[in-house]
């Protein structure tokens, strides 16, 4: 299977470790990544917030880019990159809108490449699939977080269900594990608030552990770089909010999957946890 | 030499302030075949339509043309003057000066012109006009009322009462419908069943009405005043005969776990059973499906315990066919299950539960006997969240409307628990509350006041269950928007009423027509609320839309009258404006030659096969033949027909071919 | 008049009929930081319906369009389904426009432009400089001051920025949307 391949700026910087397996999973997988030449910064929350247009050229030109490569499918592991690109390739069905953007760009698109999340990626290869390769089962109680971008909006992304999605809880029970009915699934995290608002997402994250930590988790699995980072590297303003600190982990779905299959917690990227993993 | 009659009206100023009407009738005057022509302010009042007849008679008139609204308002008018007067009424049409012409233009040269243009179709049409009688079939005084709910009930009962025959066919084991399901009713807090149930016996019992239940219609064939029902009467593998309702072989089954649909998925039943304790008739049925041996040919403890032999194994669905002149449908409603709400658990919360199965709970008959608890844990709850506008007034979810009994039927069930469980504290959710019948507010405002529910205004966004307890986010707009957040033991969902399963196929058997939602299309929302488009098929209660027992009651005693004024002809008319096929005098007897390409054509099933045969018996010819009770007058077989030997009376080919040519010859 | 034509103008812009909006309050009930909010969304939209310029000058200077995540949990539940996002975007562009801002919106505001400089100069986020930027717009320089050794003893902070070959074609984006005065209305 050969797939086209958009990392984003977080899986290049701050959140390697998801980069990292990704790619070793995707190895293990017999998965080829193909990626995306030149690729810019999709532009996240801040374009959107700031500006209209400038929110739709800046994933514009990552497609455009990947037409141009040949590309037919992009997988994107970033929850946040993913919904900028399943956005915007929506709203430039508009021919007003896409006119303009191609004005801007210089360069053509045609808006037919099959943008898929790294969950859809791994429902494609077919939890069955990744079952017979298990030789360490992942036999833990999990909560998994699927955070807002991966399911909303409903109506462009049509991925999973809306409220109480399970594509990433069949995944898990695929590779042995136990998973959680929790209260939590997309409640937002505090998304792009780390910086400028920890404070908020002290609250909100903390909302987020307490629930998975009152029904006995003993990981939380995530699919969002901003969602990680948010329940691990603000752990300690998180605690700080909490009558009784909680030192749940918070890994990858990618890395839990990849524990199944035995590759190493190393190569996993399972060191550069803020809370320490030990799965 | 023809004699028309030509009567233009001013209709006050409608078509006189637009059209010149006296030019109209000057120029029309001069037609030939014209023999008078006058215009008149209102040619359907007294003075006018006498006009009408003193001028049949004194120019002894063949044909009479009113140039004046829409033959839909006054054709039978105008109609009925002429044949009082002694002329055919099918020699008088009119033209339509005002909806087609005065109406949707504005005064102008062209628009009178327009108009002597009508009316001259009109003459031309009329000189070719031959007298026409109404054709008279009989009516079979006998009416088919399908669903035994509450309407059902109260039309067969009605109807029965005028002295007519009733059949009553219901497709659950007993009737009742939802009604039986209720604990009480509002406003006044009735008990349901013991209203009910007098009503359902007088059914049973009424020697003018057959009931059947456990059956459904199979097939509608026919026109009002003649249709031909074939009845499918399920088998329910029980003689009811020899049977006396002992129940011992419900006591036996062994199969006790299934879900009752009597009790909103809450409570068991048997496979062998009787839905309910004053079910009628208080006869069990068996389940084939989850019966022992239906299923693996074991068992059979019913049969032995039985002390009559009334077990039938072997018993297969009958079909009957009954005669009847008309046909109310009473199929009711159904209600939206938990599972339909993803934000409120996809129907796992076992303590999540819908307006009906609150119903069964606080119902004496239900599986807690009337005390209110958690299907989990079988606690009593001591926090209840009641959700108003539970999927209605959702174009999200599809359903755009407000089914009208919720806010209702809420206030009662906040009440009932407060009266059951003194501690209890319960909290309405609501959008508005549509309190609009009579004593309806001050019974909601008891439930407030009164009885202490806590009704706050505001939708639910997401209910989720935390260590037992279903966690509640909802919010009170009143107060700009706080956020309310309940620990309850207990949520209600009012959710939406919706058609009742099978509506859609039903209505598609019947050429009924329905809404988007398969509620049954009323024939005009404010004046024809019982009656349907489909002559002779009328409606009652919930399946037309969500409605409340005094309502429902009300339009079935509408459709029972309207069903005893068809009853109360013994020849129903119809309108001579049917297809004919030609004959002509032996050899030829038609020049129709028996293709029956009209027959393919005819969406009515009114082309029948006319064997033509000789003095020896011998067949010589089988021709087309028109059956003048289903016909309608559509006219697709005369369009259809290649030797040109169908036409319609009242709308020859000659007539119409004259009106054409009198445009065209200008 | 004014009422029509202030709605009118808010649908050819968004896209979005605040009249259908019920002030049912399903979207405050499931939004996260409803408590946080001068005017939780239901109460924002019922002040848009009003059509006045007073209050559409509430809602501008309020910090609810600022502290929204566009986390979409009201869109995902709304019976009217009122893209309340694509309204907070558009009321952001405006609040910024008509400088009516919120004491509140200073860092978040000032966060997404060091963002958004970031992606114009390398094509990427550079996270130092991101923080760095932001330390000058907001006079913050002690915050995650803890943080950053643990960054990049895990490898998760590049010292350096990642530099896309084609940089050219962010001045041109940038140039031509958001640094464009006619557009920035849009």
């Amino acid at each position: 299977m050969k797939i086209g391949f958009y990392p984003g700026c977080s899986l290049t910087g701050s959140s390697r470790e998801y980069n990292e397996s990704v790619v070793a999973l995707a190895k293990a997988l017999d998965i080829e990544l193909v990626e995306i030449k030149d690729w810019n910064c999709c532009g996240a929350t801040a374009a959107h917030v700031m500006n209209e247009e400038l929110s739709l050229s800046l994933p514009a030109r990552i497609m455009a880019m990947a037409e141009e490569q040949g590309l037919t499918e992009v997988v994107v592991p970033c929850a946040a990159c993913y919904n900028r690109l399943k956005v915007t390739q929506h709203e430039l069905e508009d021919e007003n809108k896409r006119t303009r953007v191609i004005e801007i760009l210089k360069q053509p698109y045609k808006g037919d490449l099959k943008i898929i999340n790294v969950l859809q990626m791994l429902e494609a290869y077919g939890a069955e699939n990744i079952k017979t390769r298990v030789t360490h089962p992942f036999a833990h109680k999990v909560a998994c977080y699927y955070g807002c971008l991966l399911v909303r909006p409903h109506s462009i992304l049509k991925f999973d269900r809306v409220e109480d999605p399970q594509s990433m809880d069949i995944l898990i029970k695929g590779i042995g594990g136990t998973t959680l009915d929790w209260a939590f699934k997309t409640e937002c995290c505090g998304a792009g608030f780390s910086v400028s608002r920890t404070d908020l997402v002290a609250k909100l994250s903390g909302n987020i552990l307490k629930d998975a930590a009152d029904r006995s988790a003993e990981a939380v699995i995530v699919a969002c770089p901003l969602c990680q980072s948010n329940l691990d590297m603000r752990r300690g303003a998180i605690n700080k909010t909490l009558e009784n600190p909680i030192d749940i982990p918070v890994i990858y779905i990618t890395q839990a999957i990849g524990l199944a299959l035995g590759i190493g917690a190393k190569e996993l990227g399972l060191k550069r946890h803020f809370v320490t993993v030990e799965l | 030499m023809s004699k028309i009659g030509v009567f233009i009206c001013h209709c006050g100023e409608n078509i006189s302030a637009t059209v010149d009407v006296e030019r109209v009738a000057r120029e029309i005057g001069g037609m030939e075949g014209v023999a008078h022509a006058i215009d008149y302010k209102y040619m359907c009042s007294d003075p006018g339509q006498t006009f009408i007849k003193e001028a049949v008679k004194k120019y002894d008139l063949d044909g009479v043309v009113v140039g004046a609204c829409s033959p839909r308002m006054h054709e039978p008018t105008f109609r009925r003057a002429c044949a009082e007067a002694g002329l055919n009424p099918y020699l008088c049409e009119m033209a339509n000066l005002r909806e087609h012409c005065s109406w949707v233009h504005e005064k102008s040269e062209e628009t009178t012109e327009k108009a002597i243009d009508l009316v001259k179709m009109l003459v031309e049409k009329v000189k070719k006009n031959k007298p026409l009688d109404s054709i008279k079939v009989p009516v079979t005084k006998r009416a088919l009322v399908i669903g035994g709910g509450i309407a059902g009930i109260q039309a067969s009962l009605d109807i029965a009462n005028t002295g007519h025959k009733v059949i009553l066919i219901e497709r659950d084991p007993s009737i009742g419908g939802h009604m039986s399901q209720l604990s009480e009713t509002f406003p006044t807090l009735d008990c349901s069943q013991c209203i009910l149930t007098p009503r359902m016996v007088e059914v049973a019992q009424h020697p003018n009405i057959k009931l059947y239940t456990y059956a459904e219609l199979e097939s509608l064939e026919g026109f009002i005043g003649n249709f031909k029902a074939k009845i499918r009467l399920k088998a329910k593998s029980v003689n009811y005969a020899t049977c006396t309702g002992c129940g011992a072989c419900i006591q036996k089954c062994p199969v006790k776990k299934i879900p009752s649909e009597f009790n909103a998925g809450l409570g068991t039943r048997t496979a062998i059973y009787v839905p309910f304790p004053q079910a009628v008739p208080n006869k069990p049925v068996i389940d084939r499906v989850n019966c022992n041996y239906y299923k693996r040919g074991a068992c059979k403890i019913c049969e032995k315990t039985c002390q009559v032999g009334s077990i039938e194994w072997d018993k297969e669905d009958e079909i009957i066919t009954e005669e009847v002149g008309a046909v109310v449908l009473a199929t009711g409603f159904d209600v939206k299950g938990t599972d339909f709400f993803p934000e409120y658990g996809y129907g796992q919360y076992k303590d999540v539960l819908t307006g009906l199965q609150f119903e069964r709970l606080a119902s004496a008959s239900g599986p807690t006997f009337g005390e209110i608890r958690r299907p989990s844990d079988g606690a009593i709850p001591k926090k209840i969240v009641f959700i108003a506008c539970a999927g209605s007034r959702d174009p999200a979810k599809g359903i755009p409307y407000c089914s009208k009994i919720c806010c209702m039927y809420t206030a009662k069930h906040a009440m009932l628990y407060q009266h059951k469980v003194h501690d209890g504290e319960s909290t309405v959710f609501y959008m508005d509350i549509r309190a609009g019948g009579k004593n309806y507010e001050e019974f909601v405002r008891r439930a407030i006041e009164e009885d202490t529910v806590n009704y706050v205004r505001g939708r639910v966004a997401r209910v989720y269950e935390k260590n037992g307890k279903l966690i509640v986010k909802g919010v009170d707009t009143l107060l700009g928007g706080e956020q309310v957040e309940i620990e309850a033991d207990m949520v209600v969902l009012a959710t939406a009423g919706v058609a009742s399963c099978g509506s859609e196929l039903l209505a598609q058997k019947l050429h009924v027509s329905y809404d988007p939602y398969h509620f049954f299309a009323e024939a005009h929302p404010k004046l024809k609320p019982v009656e349907t488009n489909t002559a002779g098929i009328f409606l009652a209660g919930a399946c037309q839309a969500p409605k409340d027992i005094p309502e429902t009651v009300g339009m079935a005693s509408g459709a029972a009258v309207k069903v005893a004024a068809l009853f109360s002809n013994d020849e129903l008319v119809r309108e001579p404006v049917v297809a004919v096929v030609n004959r002509l005098a032996p050899p030829l007897y038609s020049t129709c030659v028996g293709c029956f390409m009209c027959e393919t054509a005819c969406p009515y099933n009114a082309i029948e096969h006319e064997e033509i045969k000789g003095r020896d018996g011998s067949l010589i010819r089988t021709i087309a033949r028109v059956n003048q009770g289903l016909c309608q007058g559509c006219g697709t077989c005369v369009a259809f027909c290649r030797s040109k030997s169908i036409d319609i009376q009242g709308y020859t080919n000659e007539q119409v071919y004259a009106e054409v040519m009198s445009l065209l010859n200008d | 008049m004014e009422h029509k034509n202030k709605i009118s103008d808010l649908q050819s812009h968004t896209g979005v009929e605040v009249m259908r909006c019920y002030q049912c309050g399903k979207c405050t009930a499931g939004c996260v930081l409803a408590s946080d909010m001068n005017y939780p969304p239901s109460y924002l939209m019922r002040l848009l319906q009003t059509g006045t310029r007073q209050n559409m000058d509430k809602v501008l200077a309020s910090n609810s369009i600022w502290l929204c995540l566009n986390c979409e949990n009201c869109l995902g539940r709304c019976p009217m389904e009122i893209d309340i996002p694509k309204m907070m975007d558009y009321l952001r562009t405006q609040a910024i426009s008509q400088n009516k801002l919120h004491p509140d919106s200073k860092p978040i505001i000032a966060f997404h432009r060091s963002f958004l400089d970031s992606v114009r100069n390398t094509g990427r986020l550079y996270e130092i400089g991101l923080v760095l930027s932001y330390k000058f717009r907001t006079f913050n320089f002690l915050q995650d001051l803890a943080i950053a050794p643990s960054m990049y003893l895990k490898g998760k902070l590049h010292l350096l920025p990642e530099m896309i070959k084609d940089r050219r074609s962010m001045k041109r984006i940038f140039a031509q949307t958001i640094e464009n005065a006619k557009t920035l209305n849009k």
